[in-house]
């Protein structure tokens, strides 16, 4: 879809004015002007003049004189442009992608978005509605191409739309976008419309125009492009933010050192901002608004991009040894109005942990890759009632399997030997309490003991001699609490005597 | 560091140790018999207190941090791995285990531990006094505890009282506990028998302490004199030449 602002320049000086069309100001002649080598000339003027003889591009005597009560104001070409710059991105909600097409029109994707709005002509009616409610007069079209797009909103029918076998063949040549010389040679030549060109050999317009190289003075390149046949690539417009960061002040400050360290906070923010965004400022520029309504704004240059709050400060603070504070400072304010990408770099990653410590995957990274794989694990439960398998080891972040909800009938011991270790003990009977143990070398008197707790070996993964386990839970007379088991009963058939063994140590 | 350096060296001496003084994470040993679990079970008794001292009462999300049990080989070989039916029930399912090789890596382990704040606690048990365990490292690790605010008990079993640096010291042996309810005959709640021989900001104690229930209770048993600093020399120890 392009959009033309027919009378851009006009319109925003009507906008500006604050009055309606043919009314204040408007009724009166009055005309845009900018000074050229040969004095003031006519950049833009309004109906009331137009229709007293003034003509565009002429020069401000020669219209005087036409007519004498011709008022005049400076034009703004350069507010022009950023203003429809703002067109374009506001003109988004038609389309992802909108480009400005210089002096006065922008150019929107609308491909396979008008069904949003209920159809092309629905589009192109909100186009022209929204853009009319801010003052502006505008022509729109809608066309396969941007140059056909282009040729219907300035040469076609008002609201334009083009379909696949519509023909353009009608409009005038300066449709086609081409620079005034290039117009007035086809004239010349007798090449009204567009049809005309295609009537002449495309061979015989290739060689007139052998040595134009750019599309603005080539008719066969524009007329491609027009249908189609080459690419037309345009320069997209991009909304970017600008990184801002503020503080206002509960206490107008009036001393250096505060500044200094609003700066200080100002510089931090912002370059957390700008590694946020990946990106090192080139230009800074500080604002300090003063209780008086005063601004004083600062502005500084980097040989290269940077977001180093340090730096920053240290540039800043010889540029702000003439501010002169008056009543006071009451808000600070740090825009990096040109960026350029700084890509994210890890230094020093040992000291940021040796400063801010680690994460807990980055510390289980670490110590695998010292320790090795099994070295860093958890214990996790498992179904089973043999006290060696009732937990499994694996890896420190993994989720925990679910498991049935543990029975907490008897008491386990805090630690587990690897495996357990044969004790000599001393019992009254065989199958009773034990009396006394020697363990590593150290006899153990028991003055206190629980049990037994028998656990049957698991029938259906261990071998039929397997022997049963009756586990004590003992206190020796130090105070030494141990978790022991015999293997096996006395005359189960299942071996000889029944062994004694310390499996674990309770807490 | 600008208030301790302006408090007397004698001040904060006088409060006495007792369960919940600690509310600040600190690094402390406690040496231990190899052949008992008083050690460990110490150390996460002291752990749960602290962080029952130091967790918010008010928050509503209760602390789920993982803590970290780093034992080095002789450790593992003495006195076994932690087993997870018997450890406290709050803490069981938190647990992350380091088994190292050597008593340099546990160190490694226990540091990178340290430095994770995503921990709520360290737990470390080393055999023996290893070289690499000297006063330097010792010092290396009460200096990572204070400036990350993990805390670190650090278990010596079978170890002889050398130079460190910890803020608190313990010597701990299990004690004959408390006759239970049910069973007369059937040992009662973990009992141990603590001695804080040397502390920073307490005058050294013994106490025998008792897990009821979860929490710490301690009874004093006597006031002992003049506080032990341990041994400022290494007692010799015979090694070949070859081994430096």
């Amino acid at each position: 879809m392009a959009i033309w602002c027919a009378h851009l320049s006009i319109d925003r000086w009507l906008l500006a004015e604050g009055c309606a069309r043919g009314t204040g100001a408007d009724a009166q002649p009055h005309a845009l002007i900018a000074e050229t080598a040969h004095g003031p000339r006519i950049t833009a003027l309004n109906p009331a003049a137009a229709q007293a003889g003034a003509r565009r591009d002429a020069l401000l005597a020669d219209a005087r004189a036409v007519c004498p009560t011709l008022a005049t104001s400076p034009a703004d070409p350069a507010g022009d442009l950023a203003f429809l710059e703002a067109l374009a991105l506001w003109a988004q909600r038609w389309g992802p992608w909108s480009a400005i097409d210089p002096p006065d029109g922008i150019i929107i994707d609308v491909t396979g978005v008008s069904h949003l709005f209920g159809g092309e002509a629905a589009l192109l009616g909100d186009a022209g509605r929204r853009l009319i409610a801010r003052g502006l007069t505008v022509r729109a079209a809608i066309a396969p191409t941007a140059g056909a797009a282009w040729a219907l909103a300035h040469y076609g029918p008002q609201p334009a739309i083009m379909h696949g076998g519509d023909s353009l063949d009608d409009l005038p040549v300066a449709a086609l976008r081409l620079d005034p010389a290039v117009n007035l040679l086809l004239r010349r030549l007798g090449l009204k419309r567009i049809g005309d060109l295609s009537e002449v050999t495309r061979l015989a317009l290739a060689r007139r125009f052998r040595n134009r190289h750019n599309p603005a003075a080539n008719p066969l390149i524009r007329l491609d492009q027009l249908l189609g046949r080459v690419p037309e690539p345009l320069l997209p417009v991009i909304a970017q933010e600008v990184p801002l960061v503020q503080r206002r002040l509960m206490e107008p400050i009036r001393h250096r050192e505060l500044l200094d360290r609003v700066m200080a906070d100002l510089a931090h923010d912002m370059a957390r901002l700008l590694e946020a965004r990946g990106e090192g400022a080139r230009r800074l520029e500080a604002g300090l608004w003063r209780v008086d309504g005063e601004v004083l704004v600062r502005r500084l240059e980097l040989a290269s991009a940077s977001r180093d709050a340090a730096h920053i400060v240290r540039l800043f603070a010889a540029r702000l040894d003439d501010v002169d504070a008056g009543f006071g400072i009451e808000m600070v304010r740090l825009r990096a109005p040109w960026c350029e990408p700084v890509a994210l770099s890890q230094r020093d990653f040992d000291a940021a942990s040796e400063e801010h410590g680690t994460s807990l995957a980055a510390c289980m990274d670490r110590l695998v890759v010292r320790l090795g794989e099994g070295a860093v694990r958890r214990p996790v439960p498992h179904a089973s009632h043999l006290p060696e398998r009732a937990q499994r080891w694996q890896p420190p972040l993994e989720p925990q399997p679910a498991s049935q909800g543990e029975l907490a009938f008897h008491e386990r011991p805090l630690k587990l030997l690897d495996r357990p270790e044969p004790i000599a003990v001393l019992y009254a009977t065989p199958d009773g309490l034990p009396r006394r143990f020697r363990w590593r070398g150290q006899v153990h008197d028991i003055a206190r003991a629980e049990g037994p707790e028998r656990i049957a070996p698991e029938w259906w993964r261990e071998r039929s001699s397997a022997r049963l386990r009756d586990y004590y839970r003992i206190e020796d007379e130090a105070g030494r609490r141990y978790w022991i088991y015999r293997a096996g009963l006395a005359g189960d058939g299942r071996g000889g005597v029944p062994e004694w063994f310390l499996q674990g140590l309770c807490a | 560091m600008m208030m301790t350096s302006t408090m007397p060296l004698s001040a904060p001496q006088t409060a006495r140790w007792q369960p919940g003084a600690s509310a600040a994470a600190q690094h402390a040993e406690l040496f231990a018999p190899g052949g008992e679990g008083a050690g460990a079970a110490l150390a996460l008794a002291l752990a749960r207190d602290h962080l029952r001292g130091a967790g918010d009462p008010l928050a509503d999300i209760p602390d789920e941090r993982a803590w970290l049990w780093v034992q080095d080989k002789a450790a593992i070989r003495l006195s076994g791995r932690p087993y997870r039916p018997g450890l406290p029930r709050e803490l069981r399912h938190r647990l992350i285990h380091v088994a190292a090789d050597k008593p340099d890596d546990a160190l490694f382990a226990i540091e990178e531990g340290l430095r994770c704040r995503d921990l709520a606690f360290v737990v470390g048990e080393i055999a023996g006094n290893p070289r690499a365990l000297d006063f330097t490292a010792s010092r290396r690790l009460s200096l990572t505890v204070e400036r990350h605010g993990v805390p670190l008990w650090l278990v010596r079993l079978d170890a002889a009282r050398d130079l460190g640096s910890a803020r608190m010291r313990w010597q701990a042996r299990s004690a004959p506990s408390a006759w239970p309810h049910r069973n007369p005959r059937a040992p009662g709640s973990a009992t141990w028998q603590a001695e804080l021989f040397r502390a920073r900001s307490h005058p050294p104690g013994e106490w025998t302490l008792r897990d009821e229930g979860g929490a710490l209770h301690a009874d004093p048993m006597r006031y002992t004199g003049p506080p032990h600093h341990g041994d400022l020399v290494r007692a010799p120890i015979d090694r070949p030449l070859a081994a430096g």
